[in-house]
């Protein structure tokens, strides 16, 4: 090979290795309890919406902020505040998602990405709950 | 049991298709092999016979099973499990195409009718330079894909364990409900579960036939390197392979910016690109497809770089499989927002099989025969075309290795056990380095041009490309002082990295305009390339000056009203504006340059769907209305609840003015506590209310106005009111009450500004009237919207249609067709693409 291909291709290499060691940033899932340990750090939560505890958000009063409590597998329980719209079908969600930074008493939460049974027409059990909610009773 | 209603005729038919096909491609497959290691000319032709006729046969039962699949899902035969997953009586027939591929198993389907496709016209065009010697080698590739793919919608069973998931299975056997034990279980399933609504838009109609065409052409480019190995002519393959590998790079782009046409209109992310795994998934193949395009043109021209053509051939088609691996075993699982879910271990094993089969073999070939792929020995010059285009191939190559790693993470999650999670800023992580490459390829497709193959004089080159050099940093310049980019959110480092870009795409641009105009004299039909990358560059500066300067105006920073922000009284730290805005109903609110009202909100012709009229006016300094447009995004309550919203834009040649609802109310009606006082008021007395007071200006006898039209036979008496609130904002109100032979109708009047609720209660004494007042929180009707402003985003589309062009013309180039042929297709092909990417804004 010629010298100026050689180098070429080594910078080209290089810049690549370079972003991508620059570009790994990745975080971490996380448990209430492991999050906790990390305030301020960026992580993903996946826990649950807690459905003994009030979801908070009033539109009109403010349309970016709404609080609600979720618990994890663990059993870990913390205050979530996501300033954003809630998103629809929060309530019926399975599974929640979230990302942002465990702060002082509250989970300070960037983006969530819920998990809903409806998303899972191919599951077993949301077809049997379609079947009996669109058949009428016999 | 006997059960009643049923059409099991077509389900078994179309099984029988499906099994007929599945072995017609297995005999294929071994036929085509037979015939291509068989060296007398006679016999070779005799497998080929009968190889094609298996091959047809497996096209006739594909094609069959399609038809029934639409049978059964137009006539809504929902003994099918299908039918009932995917269709639905209300589903306009326009998207019942949509509702096959919305499944798994059908969109197997499509994806092996268009393997079907592409393999006819390689049989069809056996005798041109096209095909040539190599069907064959194509179609024993064609074939095996094609068991495959069939083999997951198989449905049968060896020993228990199902092969594939058929499309006709029955939804009692599928379902366990008490309702299939009784005969008539049909009359009760009264309809099916429906089509996603966020998969109701034509694009879905449109766009996965194009992808799956794009993902299966590229299995043509694996066939002819496969062939070019097995026959060890290595390098004779190529020529006929361009003509086909400019048609799927074609076909594949396409499909993938339709996808995010649909994305961009549908979804309410905001945007037509999210870097999501299932976009990924489909942009990798890409970007090795034009690696090895470009390879492909430096072998023809020089002789170089023909191993790496092997590899990227091999590879683009590989990674259309682990593409399909990765968003159809639901490995993606929390990544993704719309990857398919897990369809079962055993079809996740098939897919893994799918995969090996095709990738293992086709890179033990590679590497076996790395050795006897020829090379020349001389290196390339510095100063030479193919030099810089290889660097060029090398860099798509890298970005494609490059997201395929970052989109793999769950992967390796999986295989190592790890906790990787996906960093702060997803989108930002991918545009980074997608900025950085947006440099490289805007800069080398701008100069490569000028080079010549071999070696390039200096004084050439120079005079060439020195006023395309000037003119396009004139432009940016030009730009950055009138239109600059405000991206300031990553720093001033990626602010001149997108600056940076901005120049390289329109160096690029301008570049090739000239090349077309200096160097070609203006004969287009030649300039494939040029075209191609001139639309590449175009669609780079719509990208980045649409996301760089992609503007929320419903945030509270730019609207100035809705104080969402302020210091957060735990951290003490200052909020970001935030992005959403209440629109109270008849509330002019300020957003960014517009006055913007919900005004009315309206059903939609399937049910649970929501229309909210909002309308932007902006005004002068004069208060004259200078712009004024409706839209109506639309909410749809799912049979389950759950909502989903789909965005409306206001689409402008030089912007779009994009709107989704980001909460609204949920319809079932809260019960207002609140009660009616009753007050008693003459002509021009006033009451209070504890936000302002009204003033009654007269009782009008058989009103006749703009909302109410009563003729004199009727008995009506209609209250004119005035509210005036406390900040001295006038409203008028119409409170009615109407006698007629069944008695009394009030028609109550509602400001929904005011919470405030009027009714004409009746008549008292001394000509005075009994007026009920209202006043409830519970009245009040809004929505929360974002509204985003994308400029210059039909450059996107723009660049895209150029650029599909561009390849086409080069295709035509390259495959030697006729003159009238080329022009027809160029024609239609861009007037509906013009159409579909800028018109159809439905």
């Amino acid at each position: 090979m010629k010298k100026t291909h050689i180098i070429i291709l080594v910078g080209i290499a290089a810049i690549i290795v370079g972003l991508l060691a620059y570009s790994v940033d990745f975080s971490t899932y996380d448990t209430v309890h492991s999050a906790k340990k990390k305030q301020g750090k960026f992580v993903h939560l996946i826990a649950k919406l807690d459905k003994t505890q009030p979801i908070e958000y009033d539109p009109i009063k403010n349309p970016n902020y709404l609080s609600f409590y979720a618990v994890d597998s663990l059993g870990g329980q913390t205050k979530v505040i996501y300033r954003n719209s809630k998103p629809t079908d929060l309530e019926k969600s399975e599974r929640i998602v979230m990302k942002g930074k465990m702060e002082a008493d509250h989970f300070e939460c960037k983006d969530i990405l819920l998990k809903c049974p409806s998303k899972y027409k191919d599951s077993k059990e949301q077809l049997q709950k379609s079947v009996s909610e669109t058949t009428t009773s016999f | 049991m006997n059960f009643i209603g049923e059409h099991l005729l077509p389900g078994q038919i179309g099984h029988f298709f499906i099994i007929l096909s599945f072995f017609a491609s297995l005999l294929a497959t071994i036929f085509f092999i037979m015939a291509s290691v068989k060296k007398d000319p006679l016999i070779k032709e005799l497998w080929l016979k009968y190889a094609r006729g298996l091959f047809f046969v497996q096209v006739i039962g594909v094609v069959a099973v399609f038809a029934i699949v639409f049978y059964i899902c137009s006539n809504h035969l929902y003994e099918y499990m299908y039918a009932y997953k995917h269709a639905s009586k209300e589903l306009e027939s326009k998207y019942l195409l949509a509702c096959i591929w919305e499944g798994q198993e059908g969109s197997f389907l499509l994806w092996a009718i268009c393997h079907s496709v592409l393999g006819s016209l390689i049989i069809l065009k056996r005798k041109t330079a096209m095909v040539a010697d190599w069907e064959p080698y194509l179609l024993t590739v064609i074939s095996l894909a094609q068991f495959f793919l069939l083999l997951m919608i198989l449905g049968i069973y060896v020993f228990d364990v199902r092969i594939g998931n058929s499309l006709f299975t029955l939804t009692r056997n599928e379902i366990a409900a008490p309702i299939f034990s009784q005969p008539n279980y049909l009359s009760f399933i009264k309809d099916g579960m429906g089509l996603n609504i966020l998969l109701r838009n034509y694009w879905m109609v449109i766009h996965p036939p194009v992808l799956f065409l794009g993902f299966a052409s590229t299995i043509i480019p694996f066939g002819f390197a496969y062939g070019g190995i097995l026959t060890k002519r290595f390098g004779d393959w190529v020529k006929p392979a361009l003509p086909w590998t400019l048609m799927s790079a074609c076909i594949l782009g396409v499909g993938i910016m339709m996808g995010g046409k649909w994305a961009y209109e549908s979804l309410s992310f905001g945007g037509y690109w999210a870097w999501d795994p299932v976009e990924n998934a489909s942009l990798v193949p890409w970007l090795i497809l034009i690696a090895g395009l470009h390879t492909m043109l430096i072998y023809r021209a020089t002789g170089h770089s023909l191993r790496a053509t092997y590899l990227f051939a091999f590879l683009s088609f590989c990674f259309v499989l682990y593409s399909t691996f990765l968003t159809r075993t639901g490995v993606l699982g929390d990544t993704s927002v719309h990857s398919f879910t897990e369809a079962g271990k055993a079809i996740n094993i098939m897919i893994g099989m799918f995969v090996l089969i095709f990738t293992v073999p086709a890179l033990l070939m590679f590497f076996v025969n790395y050795k006897k792929i020829p090379t020349i020995q001389k290196e390339e010059n510095t100063n030479s075309r193919e030099f810089w285009m290889f660097i060029g191939s090398l860099v798509f190559f890298l970005s494609a290795i490059f997201i395929s790693a970052k989109t793999s993470v769950p992967v390796i999650n999986f295989a190592f056990g790890t906790k990787i999670a996906p960093p702060e800023d997803v989108e930002f992580s991918y545009n980074k380095v997608a900025a950085l490459i947006a440099i490289i390829i805007g800069l080398l497709t701008a100069i490569t041009q000028y080079l010549k193959y071999k070696t390039t004089g200096k004084a050439y080159l120079f005079k060439k490309i020195v006023w395309p050099t000037l003119i396009a940093a004139v432009i940016t310049v030009t730009i950055a002082i009138i239109y600059p980019i405000t991206y300031y959110k990553q720093g001033a480092g990626f602010l001149g990295a997108i600056y940076v870009a901005l120049f390289a795409a329109i160096y690029s641009l301008i570049a090739n305009a000239m090349y077309i105009w200096t160097v070609l004299k203006g004969k287009a039909l030649s300039g494939g390339a040029s075209i191609a990358h001139a639309g590449f560059a175009l669609m780079l500066i719509g990208m980045l000056i649409s996301s760089g300067n992609k503007e929320v105006i419903s945030s509270s920073l730019v609207n100035g009203i809705n104080f969402a922000a302020g210091t957060d009284p735990m951290t003490k730290q200052k909020d970001d504006p935030k992005e959403n805005l209440t629109l109270v109903r008849d509330v002019p609110t300020r957003m960014g340059p517009y006055e913007v009202t919900y005004q009315k909100d309206s059903a939609g012709h399937e049910s649970g769907r929501k229309f909210y009229q909002l309308n932007f006016e902006r005004k002068d300094k004069n208060n004259l209305v200078k712009e004024h447009f409706i839209v109506k995004p639309d909410v749809y309550l799912m049979k389950d609840n759950n909502m989903s919203s789909n965005p409306d834009t206001k689409s402008y040649f030089t912007k779009d003015i994009y709107t989704y609802i980001s909460f609204a109310l949920n319809d079932q009606k809260e019960i207002d506590t609140a009660q009616f006082k009753i007050v008693d008021l003459h002509e021009g007395d006033t009451a209070f209310y504890s936000n302002g007071y009204m003033i009654l200006n007269k009782v009008e006898k058989n009103p006749n106005n703009s909302r109410y039209q009563y003729d004199e036979s009727k008995l009506a008496l209609m209250a004119d009111i005035t509210v005036v609130s406390k900040d001295k904002v006038k409203y008028a109100a119409m409170p009615l009450i109407e006698v007629d032979s069944l008695g009394i109708i009030h028609k109550d009047d509602t400001l929904y500004a005011q919470n405030l609720y009027l009714s004409f209660a009746g008549v008292s004494d001394n000509h005075n009237i009994k007026l009920g007042i209202k006043e409830s929180d519970k009245l009040i009707d809004f929505v929360t919207v974002k509204t985003y402003v994308f400029p210059y985003i039909n450059l996107v589309w723009l660049g895209l249609i150029v650029m599909a062009l561009g390849l086409i013309v080069s295709m035509v180039q390259r495959g030697k067709f006729s003159n009238t042929q080329t022009a027809v297709t160029l024609i239609l092909l861009t007037i509906s693409l013009v159409y579909m990417f800028l018109f159809a804004n439905a």
